[in-house]
């Protein structure tokens, strides 16, 4: 793709410049490219190339049995892999119309939420050393080494989890998983105040950030911008109070919205959100329910090794599963999360057999990508690499 | 949970705000309607997409102001090939409503709805790279994922996913 050059100006009309950021540019965090029209520092137009990390996940899914797409959504948006699998899981569990267990949901929330606060660490450190705060990084690295052992504890990998299942969760938690999450969900607050008081008053970063790459809420809405650059601009949704999935409504939680629409309100919206997050996180663990993880259906659900061993049944269920599958009814579904950058949505069209017949992902970094143009015009172009980092974009999740 | 059987009968949908507007402004345009899953399907014929859309988004009572996807399903080989799938959501309502189109095989093309939520821009050009639906109106209809000179359409049932090209 590189070597063919993109139009957006003739060179030489008029007295603007074009200039090409990226693709291997530190601040577009992954291969994004961005072709600049400037006039002098001022950014007058901005188109972003795309596809550098496209591969084509979603015709993959199309040879693969239902379970095996699992750990292909891992690969899609890397920086929330929990939150992939459950968007996976709830739509096939929804094309199958399968119950699950209470016990399972919890975990759901827990991970789903541990997952939320493991990819913002990750956005306020690369954002804040964007902007040339250096140590916010290296603290925001440090929780998140203990985010991703609870990851490792848990599912036996740091990033890749493949946590969730069709029908629940993959395995049960190790013994004393709850009480490590418990002694970081204590403490994290404390580094939250930590990453805040480098911040939030700073007045670098306030003059970086402050009144720049404004996004009006009818601008955000008409780009199709989502999660806390939607509410960055005053757009009070969210998908887990307003359409709640896998148990959220027993979770009390508050929205962050913010008016401003600049990256400053982009950035109190996800600080907050990680406060928020640990607050569940901290309720997931005082309300966690005793059962099954994995829901009653053999035909889908994997059994135990233990049963396999000792049970003809399960011994033959477990062989089906493996070598045919399972078939799901006929249909199509829209099922749509709340991930950390926004609404994740799978698209999942079933014509009877063991094969999805498509998938596709909704990703929320490809539609807050449309609205960066908007923000970045008539912007400086180091107010770009602000703008960049305060949608928190990820390559994955849209190349696909 | 057993799953409810579909409602296809568009009297009996009649009370969900989309297919009320659609149905109030010209229900020559509804082919048919499918609630399914919790989710409600409308299958509008091809011409009336972009001014169906801006009924939606307009409405005073629900308006369906953003568009959460579009996408596209190949049905190869039976025909109408294409179906052009938009899912919408309300924002102050929390609905949200599938429409779609279907789109014949041979040179499909259908009316881009950038015009009315310009988040489309993006998607449209995807289902134009991957699935070859040409969508006139577009402001800049190029290929966004796959490279400039690449040849075919790789989402296409039909396109070899083995072997050396």
């Amino acid at each position: 793709m590189a070597h063919f050059p993109t139009a957006i100006a003739e060179p030489g009309q008029d007295h603007t410049l074009v200039l090409n950021m990226g693709p291997q540019h530190p601040s577009t965090h992954g291969v994004l490219r961005l072709v600049l029209e400037i006039d002098g520092e001022t950014v007058i137009g901005l188109k972003p190339e795309i596809g550098y990390l496209h591969t084509g996940i979603e015709k993959t899914c199309e040879a693969k049995f239902y379970q095996q797409v699992v750990p292909l959504t891992d690969r899609i948006d890397y920086l929330c892999p929990m939150t992939n699998n459950l968007t996976y899981c709830l739509a096939v569990e929804k094309l199958l119309g399968l119950e699950i267990p209470p016990k399972a949901q919890w975990l759901r929330v827990l991970m789903n939420e541990l997952t939320r606060i493991n990819s913002h660490l990750v956005w306020l450190g690369t954002h804040a050393m964007d902007l040339g705060a250096m140590t916010v990084f290296l603290y925001c690295f440090r929780e998140r080494e203990d985010v991703l052992r609870l990851f490792e504890m848990i599912s036996g990998q740091r990033m890749m989890t493949s946590y969730f299942r069709i029908g629940g969760v993959a395995l049960e938690p190790p013994l004393g998983f709850f009480d490590k999450v418990k002694k970081f969900a204590d403490r994290f607050p404390g580094n939250v105040d930590e990453y805040e008081g480098l911040l939030t008053g700073n007045p670098i970063f306030m003059m970086r950030t402050k009144g720049v790459a404004h996004l009006s809420a009818e601008d955000a809405i008409a780009m199709g911008a989502c999660g806390p650059t939607l509410r960055g601009s005053g757009v009070d949704i969210d998908l887990r109070r307003d359409a709640p999935y896998t148990g959220y409504e027993n979770f009390k939680f508050n929205v962050p919205v913010r008016t401003e629409g600049d990256v400053f309100a982009r950035y109190l919206c996800r600080v907050q959100e990680l406060r928020e997050s640990i607050g569940m996180v901290q309720q997931a663990l005082a309300g966690m329910p005793e059962g099954p993880i994995k829901a009653d259906a053999p035909k889908v659900v994997l059994p135990d090794r233990e049963k396999m061993k000792t049970q003809m049944e399960a011994l033959i269920y477990h062989f089906k599963i493996i070598t045919e599958g399972f078939t799901v009814p006929e249909g199509e579904v829209y099922q749509a999360v709340e991930s950390p950058r926004g609404e994740m949505g799978y698209y999942i069209v079933s014509d009877g057999t063991a094969k999805p017949y498509r998938v596709h992902m909704r990703g929320p970094s490809y539609a807050n990508l449309q609205a960066l143009a908007k923000m970045c015009e008539g912007q400086l172009i180091a107010d770009v690499v602000a703008a960049i980092g305060s949608i928190d974009v990820v390559l994955g999740d849209i190349d696909r | 949970m057993p799953l409810a059987p579909p409602i296809t009968d568009i009297d009996q949908l009649k009370s969900h705000p989309a297919l009320e507007q659609l149905v109030h402004w010209n229900s020559s345009i509804v082919q048919a309607a499918k609630f399914d899953r919790d989710e409600l399907t409308i299958w509008l014929s091809k011409g009336a997409i972009r001014e169906a859309g801006s009924i939606l988004r307009d409405s005073a009572d629900c308006p369906f102001n953003y568009l959460a996807d579009l996408t596209c399903v190949d049905w190869y080989p039976s025909e109408p090939r294409f179906e052009v799938v938009y899912h919408l959501l309300s924002i102050p309502r929390k609905e949200r409503v599938r429409l779609k189109v279907r789109l014949d095989g041979s040179s499909p093309s259908i009316e881009s709805v950038t015009s009315v939520w310009p988040a489309a821009n993006h998607y449209e050009r995807e289902v134009f790279d991957l699935f070859g639906v040409r969508f006139t109106g577009h402001p800049n209809l190029k290929r966004i994922l796959m490279p400039d000179d690449w040849e075919g359409h790789p989402l296409r049932k039909d396109y070899p996913v083995e072997g050396y090209r």
